[in-house]
């Protein structure tokens, strides 16, 4: 046996077999270049609003260093209690119910881990973030795909749930504002999908991330609805709305069953959020709503802009009611994803993600991030309508 | 608040095209509202923010602190006017507390903004004391932090 081989039968199978993120290529390539016009990036380009950032200074000086208990800082839970109680309409005691984790990619983790079984199903709607799949991968659960449409505006229409249910199915994954689509749920919609869930006996694992950045319609959280908290874990986080994902704060609210099977697992693997990052999402929930409306106002005029502008392009966009991604279709030029992105970042510098990178519902859509200026937008937007018309 | 205005307030620097294209107006209606701004004395003007320490800024500024007695009728008003008037005077405030007004004063010299503070602005009837204080070193101009306070992003240029 050479080496090579040697090193690869290290590799465990299920992770071996894991598909590389389509992102990481296109990253890869972008990174290394200068003068690019991103529209690629996932996260907001605001710093994290300097109150935020001196609490946590204040923390260090004050020697706040150690671990804290499993579940995160009582103090926290408290805030994230009634955060999510005025913000989301739905109760968790600060005791037993909200666990506090190293930002919702974790919570995220610790949820399928600490229900799924070998062979369960998961269903999970699609394009979504790139780690859905994944992660019920390394469970060694079975990913179960319902795509949703520009049709529907990237809505999860609710007759696909009941199309693609199968036997077997465990939890159901909502991600709504969804990452990269944009695309959120009516109320009425999330009223047929509780039910769904309801009639097939399903756990939802609701990642709501982005649900501050919803312009139109208000956000409705399905642990809110009725008969849904107890069958929802409920994920949450600071990274967007506040502009903290580096601080890697995201919580995990559900029943004390499901929480304490969780806790098991992020104890055994985690221990505990950074308590620096605990500390400064204190001072977030307490008092930066007022810096979470003033982004958020921002990024709904770049969202009108960039929309208009895409259309005006010649690429078909529909209007995303959250997060800060639209996703046009590309299907006009005749080009796929990876093609149109590729040349597109050859020919004018400007950088956005191919739609495939999301699952294969995103082929034929490129994600435009409008995390970024004004300026930049207009540059960026004009240099698509010149790719455009000259291919 | 109105879009126009709003948008000025962001603070990103946009000409009136780039402005139009963001609020989907066309360039006429951007200028007429920036004119209706201006004729509500919502927005008296546009000037550059330079580095305070900067070779092209190279200017010694004073902070002021000016009493007053008040006149009857007129209170403060007429003397902060006249005051207010002097080109040399870039700001001027009425205060609460131990002083009356706060003058800014900028001049190309120490030596310069002595002398408007000791001949002119001494000099004039109600003026009952000044205390100059030198502007030594900015770290915050207008909103702006100055180089050296703004750390270098190491954000990734395509994350998921």
């Amino acid at each position: 046996m050479n080496t090579a081989e040697t090193k690869t039968s290290f590799v465990a199978d299920h992770v071996r077999d894991m598909p590389r993120s389509g992102i990481r290529d296109f990253f890869e390539l972008v990174q290394s270049a200068d003068d690019v016009i991103s529209l690629g990036i996932g996260e907001p380009d605001f710093v994290t609003p300097w109150h935020i950032r001196e609490a946590a200074i204040y923390a260090l000086e004050k020697g706040k260093t150690s671990y804290t208990s499993n579940l995160g800082l009582l103090k926290l839970r408290k805030s994230v209690s009634k955060y999510i109680a005025k913000h989301f309409e739905v109760e968790y005691s600060s005791d037993d119910e909200i666990l506090i984790a190293v930002g919702v990619s974790e919570a995220l983790d610790i949820a399928l881990r600490a229900t799924v079984n070998p062979g369960d199903k998961v269903m999970y709607h699609e394009p979504c973030y790139v780690s859905y799949h994944p992660s019920v991968l390394m469970t060694h659960g079975i990913g179960v795909r319902v795509p949703t449409s520009e049709e529907d505006n990237f809505a999860l229409n609710p007759k696909r749930l009941w199309e693609n249910w199968e036997p077997g199915v465990k939890v159901l994954m909502l991600n709504f504002p969804t990452n990269p689509t944009g695309g959120t749920v009516t109320h009425e919609q999330l009223l047929e999908i509780a039910r769904f869930a309801q009639e097939k006996d399903i756990l939802v694992i609701s990642d709501e991330i982005y649900s501050e950045l919803t312009f139109e319609g208000g956000h409705t959280s399905i642990a809110s609805l009725p008969g849904m908290r107890d069958r929802t874990i409920l994920l949450h986080g600071c990274s967007k709305a506040f502009a903290m994902t580096g601080f890697r704060i995201g919580f995990a609210c559900a029943s004390p069953e499901l929480t304490e099977a969780m806790m098991k697992v992020h104890q055994y693997s985690m221990l505990c959020a950074p308590i620096l990052s605990q500390e400064a999402a204190i001072e977030a929930l307490e008092n930066g709503t007022e810096a979470v409306e003033r982004m958020k106002e921002q990024y709904h005029r770049r969202r009108d802009l960039v929309v208009r502008r895409l259309n005006e392009a010649g690429l078909k966009c529909h209007l995303p009611k959250g997060t800060f991604y639209a996703f046009p279709s590309i299907k006009s030029t005749g080009l796929d994803s990876k093609d149109f992105s590729y040349k597109l970042f050859e020919s004018k510098r400007v950088a956005a993600v191919p739609g495939n990178a999301f699952g294969q519902s995103g082929e034929g859509f490129i994600r435009c991030s409008y995390s970024t200026s004004y300026e930049n937008l207009i540059l960026a937007t004009d240099l698509i309508e010149s790719f455009v018309q000259e291919l | 608040m109105e879009k126009v205005l709003q948008l000025l307030v962001e603070g990103e620097s946009l000409n009136t095209k780039q402005m139009a294209q963001v609020l989907n107006y066309s360039e006429e209606e951007v200028e007429g509202h920036l004119d209706e701004l201006k004729k509500k004395n919502i927005l008296l003007g546009w000037r550059p923010v330079f580095n305070p320490s900067s070779e092209i800024d190279e200017i010694v500024r004073a902070v002021i602190e000016v009493k007053l007695k008040p006149e009857r009728g007129g209170g403060f008003d007429k003397l902060a006017e006249r005051i207010s008037r002097f080109d040399e005077v870039e700001s001027c405030y009425l205060m609460s507390g131990g002083y009356d007004l706060q003058v800014v004063v900028k001049g190309k010299q120490l030596r310069a903004v002595a002398a408007f503070v000791s001949e002119r602005l001494a000099t004039i009837d109600g003026v009952l004391s000044t205390s100059t204080h030198f502007l030594l070193r900015a770290y915050k101009e207008q909103g702006f932090l100055l180089p050296g306070l703004v750390g270098d992003s190491e954000k990734p240029k395509v994350s998921p």
